[in-house]
């Protein structure tokens, strides 16, 4: 089993997430983390979805989504060649004693400060998984209150585009 | 301006423009604007069925006889969940229907309306695609793109799902002209590089075996079949779905392979060192245990569906395409090889293939008894109806029994629930096939569990002149519930006595819907009884074959074991070694 990112154009219509997400669960895979969002062309949407899955069932799971009508191609995007963060905003328990020692660790992450109050911090705090996970780590023992987490976004590096790479069917025989 | 007609007149015009001749279904709230212009259509008939599973299994009946596809029609809510079961069984075996169904209004959407049920959302597990037209302009390309969906690339179901105030407003109609579908490009053409690869490993191969499934009838590739298997002199095994893709009487057919297939079948699977598998999906009653399925063999698999390539068992050769248009090219690409000089030698195999073939035939005992025998009648009426007829099956005993014993020579002359395991299939199948193939004689053969499920739509045989003829092998018994309760539940018979030599009496039954009815239960009376009713078309015909209920079917690979411990008869496995493996 291991940890695959895939990126997902979509025709942007009704149900459409339902289908992707009804045919993982369907299949017995479970999504881990799941984006949606516009694209720069219209009518397109891109999903961005991981799953934690073995190699077999990566590209069982790849062509029984190809088979969707709504999905236009899928791109798997591996973490050496791609780019990938998610969002996380964080309540911390901050009172005028800890507050400092709190503001300096936004900084050594740059996170950014969104909101105070007399007993908490919320943070804004953007990156990869690992660097998100160290982050909660050195933020626990302030004690944490509240956590929300996007999904994953990811773009792969260079100057091609998801719409120049080679099509939706990766299977061997074409 | 240009002309405005309601969505309901668009949707019919739509159908007529889709050259749809037969509709089965019941009108209800949702879908009344449609039957209204439906009844002024000059080229499309609506046949009024008494359940909605009924109009489901008739279009998968009717688009499985005639190579087209078969079109369904329900209202909201009910109606629509009824048609669930059909369309779940069409997905399963690759059957092009298009499903049409009302909806509420798209204002009562989401709000628990008077027969509302989310049937886009229910069905799109069990569907190659479905829609929610919400409004009339949206209709003409929604039907012409559900036609397309459903008959080309692997065939399957398509529903259109329709709200009522769609339905009733005004648009103009646009037929589309062309199809725009970028996420939908379905590979029908080889990679000419695998076929040659294809063709060096099967002539190269010392025992070979030809996996047939399904799609070859989907993609009306039996003369290509049989073309390539006499070219090269390889054995054909055909699967459940592929009864009548090569002809019975062929001697290099080794019969079906599976979890009832022949010890010949299985035995061919399981020993070759090569298997060519045509439109064939390793479905699990094929394969039995799969770590133990055909060990020693490797693998080409030709599919048009790429998820079906690895699913099950790995590929050394995949080849994604239309299962006709690559045999079409491996004819010449082996062809040439044998040229070049190059050709295994098969006398080996073959006489191999040929040893288990003579010594564990088919076959059945009579029962001791003096009671009926369900082969028997069955093997009867293979012989007295012949290989022209279309024969139609439930699911059970005698599903396997017509699978076995009937003889098929021709593609879309057996019709059956193979994935799904619909009981009930078989009489509205039958009705389906008829309206698809007039000139056929049709046969369902059912078990009377089954036929207790659908049998109904004999009512809408009768009304409608569609003469089916039905042979009710009645063991008084869910038989292959009881057949498992033998063998692996201490002949504990928990459930399964459904005590139909009596109740009902469906003699009485067929005469109460108008149908002939006969009742059979000796074997001298069988021939006379199928004679008869070879001869009477005025109205559909039900023999009640009164049959012994302990009769099982062999052989049979216990589920969740290997191929390799079939057995021919209870007990009694066969002896595979000859010296060699």
């Amino acid at each position: 089993m291991a940890r695959h990112t895939l990126s997902i154009l979509v025709q942007d219509q009704p149900g459409v997430l339902a289908r992707i997400s009804a045919l993982f669960s369907r299949r017995g895979y479970n999504i881990e983390s799941l984006a949606v969002g516009t694209t720069e062309t219209e009518g397109v949407s891109r999903m961005t979805v991981v799953v934690n899955v073995d190699q077999h069932a990566l590209e069982q799971v790849t062509k029984q989504l190809n088979k969707l009508i709504n999905v236009l191609k899928i791109v798997e995007l591996d973490d050496n060649t791609a780019i990938a963060r998610e969002l996380m905003l964080i309540k911390v328990k901050a009172d005028d004693q800890s507050r400092s020692r709190v503001l300096e660790l936004v900084e050594l992450f740059r996170a950014k400060v969104v909101d105070v109050s007399g007993d908490a911090v919320t943070i804004e705090a953007t990156g990869s998984r690992d660097k998100l996970e160290a982050f909660l780590n050195v933020l626990a023992p302030h004690g944490i209150k509240e956590i929300v987490q996007s999904g994953v976004v990811a773009l792969a590096r260079g100057g091609r585009s998801i719409a120049d790479r080679s099509n939706k069917n990766p299977d061997r025989s074409n | 301006m240009s002309e405005q007609i309601t969505g309901a007149e668009s949707l019919v015009r739509s159908l007529e423009h889709s050259d749809v001749d037969v509709v089965f279904g019941i009108p209800g709230g949702a879908i009344l604007p449609v039957y209204d212009p439906l009844m002024d259509s000059p080229s499309v008939r609506h046949i009024l069925v008494r359940h909605e599973q009924g109009a489901g299994h008739a279009a998968e009946g009717y688009a499985a006889a005639s190579n087209r596809v078969g079109v369904c029609m329900a209202t909201s809510g009910p109606g629509a969940t009824n048609l669930v079961t059909p369309i779940a069984d069409a997905h399963m075996d690759s059957v092009p229907m298009v499903a049409i169904t009302g909806q509420v209004p798209s204002a009562f959407i989401g709000s628990d309306a008077f027969q509302e049920a989310d049937i886009r959302g229910i069905t799109m597990p069990i569907t190659k695609h479905n829609y929610l037209v919400t409004r009339a302009e949206d209709i003409p390309r929604a039907i012409k793109e559900a036609f397309h969906l459903a008959s080309s690339g692997r065939p399957g179901p398509v529903l259109v799902d329709i709200t009522k105030d769609a339905l009733q407003a005004r648009a103009e109609f646009v037929w589309p002209t062309h199809i725009d579908l970028p996420g939908y490009k379905p590979t029908t053409k080889p990679h000419g590089r695998q076929i040659k690869e294809a063709a060096r490993m099967i002539v190269d191969a010392h025992r070979p075996v030809f996996y047939v499934g399904g799609g070859v009838i989907r993609s009306q590739a039996h003369r290509e079949l049989r073309q390539l298997a006499e070219l090269t002199g390889i054995p054909v095994v055909t699967t459940l779905m592929a009864r009548g893709a090569f002809p019975d009487s062929h001697a290099q057919h080794m019969g079906m392979p599976g979890m009832h297939g022949t010890v010949g079948a299985v035995g061919a699977l399981q020993k070759a060192d090569l298997l060519i598998v045509l439109g064939a999906r390793f479905d699990d009653r094929v394969t039995g245990k799969l770590e133990s399925f055909s060990p020693k063999s490797k693998v080409i698999h030709i599919d048009i569906d790429p998820a079906e390539i690895g699913k099950n068992r790995y590929a050394d050769i995949p080849i994604v395409s239309d299962v006709r248009e690559a045999i079409t090219q491996l004819i010449p690409a082996v062809t040439s090889e044998f040229d070049a000089g190059n050709r295994a030698d098969l006398t080996a195999w073959w006489i191999t293939l040929n040893h288990w073939r003579e010594t564990y035939p088919l076959g059945y005992d009579q029962p001791s008894d003096g009671t009926l025998s369900p082969q028997y009648v069955i093997e009867r009426l293979g012989k007295i109806a012949g290989p022209e007829t279309i024969y139609t099956a439930g699911v059970g005993q005698h599903q396997m029994w017509a699978a076995q014993f009937i003889g098929y020579e021709h593609p879309n002359t057996w019709l059956n629930s193979g994935g799904l395991g619909t009981m009930g299939y078989s009489i509205p199948a039958a009705m389906g096939a008829k309206v698809g193939a007039p000139d056929k004689t049709v046969w369902a053969i059912d078990g009377d569990g089954c036929f207790q499920m659908t049998n109904q739509e004999l009512a809408t045989c009768t009304i409608n002149d569609i003469p089916i003829k039905v042979a009710l092998i009645n063991n008084a018994s869910l038989g292959m519930v009881r057949q498992w309760q033998n063998l692996f539940y201490n002949e504990r018979y928990s459930n399964t006595d459904l005590q139909s030599h009596s109740i009902p009496d469906f003699v009485k039954l067929a005469d109460a819907y108008g149908c002939h009815g006969i009742r059979v239960t000796k074997a001298e009376e069988v021939d006379k009884a199928i004679e008869k009713s070879m001869e009477l078309n005025d109205a559909p015909v039900v023999i009640d074959f009164q049959v012994h209920r302990d009769a099982m079917v062999w052989p049979m690979v216990a589920a969740g074991t290997g191929n390799d411990e079939i057995q021919f008869a209870r007990d009694l496995a066969p002896q595979w070694e000859r010296g060699d493996d």
